[in-house]
């Protein structure tokens, strides 16, 4: 049975992105244009592993920090913040 | 085989290594013997402070003294052994440990060590991630934090760089009258053999009264600027202090990565590495009373180590009376990395006939009167 | 909050799925709980373009009185019988008689120069982050590594409108051929052959060739490809490169399973060697769909003690037991592989350690206390493989947690089997406490 095509609006580092019912915050991140992370010596990065295994993704989703985003469905109205 | 040393070194986690660079800075032909990897024991499993602790006066004579050389080496520290001077915060819920804060104070400076009296606001304002209110806290702004594996790795580098030889990996079988057979048939023919095997001491040396006691840790990801100075609470003397019964005390420290280290515990009676899960609640439990918020933060790695511990909780360094070719540099419990600079040079300037500059006496394996006289105030 | 169950499945892929769905059939408590806010696995993840055999089994799954316990994540088993989960904040202790592991595989990435690049992922990586909308119409990508996942995840994204500009297997042709065939002698595989043709046209497919660097400054721009010593750079938005597949053993080596020649050890009704404890799907040997589908199905029955039925599957699944030796050999990996990575070249990420770095040190125990290579919030599995493939090491010892928790989550109280006199002391010490803190 096909859902109804939706779409939301949520927050990434302040600025608003409208996304697909369903998006993954991950995905989120990229559509926004913005990185996910900066590693420990400064380099951008990106997801890599799209499971929850590389920690790549991880974000501040509504103040709870270090959350995998690839394993989250975005929410209407959600704050994202990356470092 | 065999090769013939003025030392040789049975062990290189922190304390080994030290004794190697004294070693070797001092002209003795230095070997070093280590099975498992340097800085590999509890070396590797233990909190990588230097903290200054008034349990006795012998235990502050040492870890001042060490405190001291850990100063001065600082500068030449590499990177990687992550040295931070963020001081230490001995924090009192209570009027009871202000008396004490108040009390410790007086030694220290006594000793010669700068301290500085927090009081509650003070200390609300000092570490905003604390409970309050607190009563206050000692500041012990010499205390630091560092990383022992590459603490001892940079030891031991620069003693083989200054003509040391390792033996690795290789652990010595047995050590008697000058003679130390490694276990590929490698027989070391030395002058002293010393002991710094940590928890296996007792191998090469049963009669040590050695025990081994469990200690939990868990460290965090990043979480910069959640606590800015190593915290212990006072009641981490009543823990360490106890021969006997299980314990948690509240101690955590944040690293230079950013990632806060806690602690702390100690089991005697566990000889198994594996978590105990109810002692690792007990921990977290208490450090969740000192620190509310810290449920929140994510917890990468959770490890057990094993302390080397005495009956009267101070090391064993100095010549064994029954083979005085043997030297003991053991049993350094919880204060390993803060006294492994001190151990070295107080070993090898009594080994040269120098006068330490702290006296050795209290830490003399001067058995069985040493602990003879524990038991008897037991 | 605690739960009791008789049977306790981890892992919501295809083998999860038949586990769960058998064990419940058979009139058993059943749950399945699983790390991702949907069923499926990584396999039939959400999305898209699901094969009917997927629908089919959600389905059954649905219909069922399964317990779904979707988006926990299982971190540590604190005693005998009891598995510690975390989401969201929450934790919860799940209670079993019998427990099926069904935890999957994940990629193997090897290191090579500008992989840390953002648009380079994973090949089931690009997939995963496809199927969680990330757009992908008229984009260049280029699919590479080794094994079934490239072909299955190039079709899905041309499907999608993606631009698939090469796909590039590591495998020499003369093994890859073999491999393909066997792929196509299944009737099914037949007809996604015929669909994934029909995707890629204009797709090169190129066999002994893989990823020597991916180039761009903030993100990934072109990606420079080997072939037989022929150097070329290919334009492209992403990169889906991953070396096929390692099983996720830290849960079963947690439980004490038997880990033989890298996978878990089980017997005909997918028994590991720790009682009541079983295991089905890639962990116990990376085998595709319908292996896991069968062996999952094992697991469930021979769990609610119906080996009758459990046998019937039994032996199909013996029969298919060759595939897994073909695969395997089919992703051989080159040896020139390990010459990718300079000096520079990362290899852990978590904690930015380079190839030089780590080329200095004798063991992988060795390289986590010198380098802090392993010693991030992936906790070596992305790192380890690699380092497994370019030194030698042997990546082992497991400890809770299993993955990265809350500290309030760890510390989260046990009920003690035994009460030793010093433990409950401080239980006491504990409550007084915590009752001053009330008051505060």
């Amino acid at each position: 049975m096909r859902e109804p095509a939706r779409s939301l609006t949520l927050h990434v580092n302040g600025v608003s992105v409208t996304v697909a019912a369903g998006t993954t915050v991950a995905a989120a991140i990229l559509i926004a244009g913005a990185t996910t992370r900066r590693s420990v010596t400064g380099e951008p990065r990106g997801p890599l592993c799209g499971m929850g295994i590389c920690f790549e993704c991880c974000a501040t989703i509504d103040g709870a920090s270090h959350r995998r985003s690839c394993q989250i469905v975005c929410a209407p109205g959600m704050d994202v913040r990356t470092l | 085989m065999r090769d013939t040393w003025d030392v040789v070194i049975a062990g290189a986690g922190i304390v080994g290594a030290a004794c190697a660079l004294e070693c070797v800075s001092r002209g003795l032909r230095t070997a070093v013997v280590e099975g498992r990897g340097i800085g590999g024991g509890a070396t590797a499993a233990g909190m990588g402070h230097i903290v200054v602790m008034d349990d006795s006066p012998a235990q502050m004579a040492l870890t001042r003294y060490s405190q001291t050389l850990w100063r001065e080496l600082a500068a030449s520290l590499p990177a990687n052994v992550e040295y931070e001077s963020c001081g230490t915060l001995w924090v009192a819920s209570d009027e009871e440990e202000m008396e004490e804060v108040r009390r410790k104070s007086a030694v220290y400076s006594e000793a010669g060590i700068p301290t500085e009296i927090l009081d509650s606001q003070m200390l609300a304002e000092a570490e905003p991630q604390l409970r309050k209110p607190l009563a206050g806290a000692l500041l012990v702004p010499w205390d630091a934090v560092l990383y022992p594996p590459c603490a001892a790795g940079y030891l031991m580098a620069e003693a083989l760089r200054l003509g040391a030889r390792l033996y690795a990996p290789r652990s010595v079988l047995s050590a008697r009258k000058g003679n130390a057979v490694l276990d590929d048939g490698t027989e070391l023919h030395a002058a002293h053999i010393v002991n710094a095997a940590g928890v296996d001491s007792t191998r090469l040396l049963p009669e040590l009264p050695i025990r081994k006691r469990k200690g939990h840790l868990a460290i965090t990801d990043r979480c910069k600027g959640f606590v800015r100075h190593q915290l212990v609470e006072l009641g981490y003397l009543k823990s360490a202090h106890s021969l006997t019964s299980d314990s948690v005390a509240f101690n955590v420290q944040p690293r230079r990565t950013g990632q806060l280290l806690i602690g702390s515990s100690r089991q005697y009676n566990d000889e198994e590495p594996g978590v105990d899960h109810a002692m690792l609640a007990a921990m977290i439990e208490r450090a969740q009373q000192y620190l509310p918020e810290i449920g929140a933060l994510s917890t990468i790695r959770v490890w057990t180590g094993f302390r080397a511990a005495t009956p009267d909780k101070l090391p064993l360094i100095g010549p064994w009376p029954e083979d005085e070719t043997l030297l003991l540099a053991t049993g350094h419990e919880g204060l390993g990395i803060t006294t492994s600079l001190g151990t070295a040079r107080v070993l090898i300037d009594h080994l040269l006939g120098r006068e330490t500059e702290i006296p050795i006496g209290p830490y003399l394996p001067d058995l069985p009167a040493r602990f003879a006289r524990v038991e008897a105030n037991a | 909050m605690n739960e009791r169950f008789e049977i306790l499945v981890v892992g919501a892929g295809p083998a999860g799925i038949a586990a769960a769905v058998s064990a419940a059939a058979a009139g058993l408590r059943v749950a399945l709980v699983d790390d991702n806010p949907a069923p499926g696995g990584q396999i039939w993840r959400s999305g898209s373009s699901q094969p009917a055999g997927a629908r089919r089994w959600f389905a059954k799954l649905d219909a069922s009185s399964v317990t779904r316990l979707q988006g926990w994540r299982i971190f540590d088993a604190p005693t005998s019988g009891v598995l510690r989960a975390e989401s969201d904040g929450d934790c919860r202790d799940l209670h079993y008689e019998r427990l099926i592991l069904a935890t999957g595989a994940r990629e193997r990435f090897l290191p090579f120069p500008g992989w840390t690049l953002p648009n380079v992922m994973g090949a089931g990586g690009l997939d995963a982050m496809v199927r969680g909308g990330l757009p992908i119409a008229g984009k260049r990508v280029v699919v590479a590594g080794t094994g079934p996942l490239l072909l299955a995840v190039a079709a899905h994204l041309a499907l999608r409108g993606a631009k698939i500009v090469a796909v590039c297997e590591q495998a020499p042709l003369r093994r890859f051929l073999p491999f393909a065939a066997h792929l196509l002698s299944e009737p099914g595989k037949l007809l996604e052959g015929i669909e994934y043709g029909m995707a890629m046209r204009g797709a090169k497919l190129y066999t002994h060739c893989w990823p020597v660097r991916a180039n761009g400054r903030e993100k990934l721009e072109s990606v420079t490809l080997a072939q037989n010593g022929k150097q070329w750079d290919e334009r492209c938005g992403y990169l889906a490169c991953g070396y096929h597949l390692v099983p996720n053993l830290e849960l079963p080596a947690l439980l004490g399973c038997r880990i033989e020649d890298g996978f878990v050890a089980v017997d005909n009704w997918q028994r590991t060697s720790m009682v009541n404890v079983f295991c089905a799907g890639e962990p116990t040997g990376i085998g595709g769909v319908e292996l896991a589908l069968l062996e999952g199905q094992i697991a469930g029955l021979a769990a609610a003690g119906r080996t009758k039925e459990a046998e019937k599957l039994a032996r199909r699944r013996r029969r298919k037991l060759g595939f897994v030796h073909a695969l395997r050999a089919a992703t051989d990996l080159d040896p020139e592989l390990k010459k990718l990575a300079s000096d520079k070249t990362l290899v852990c990420r978590c904690e930015d350690v380079s190839f030089g770095a780590l080329r200095e040190r004798g063991s992988w125990r060795d390289a986590k206390l010198h380098t802090r290579c392993g010693m991030g919030p992936c906790q070596g599995r992305i790192c380890g493989a690699a380092a497994e493939f370019l030194f030698g090491w042997t990546v082992d010892s497991v400890r809770p947690p299993i993955y990265p928790a809350l500290v309030s989550s760890i510390g989260r109280f046990v009920e003690p089997v035994q009460i030793a006199p010093e433990i409950s002391h401080f239980a006491s010490a504990s409550t007084q406490a915590g009752q001053q803190k009330e008051t505060l």
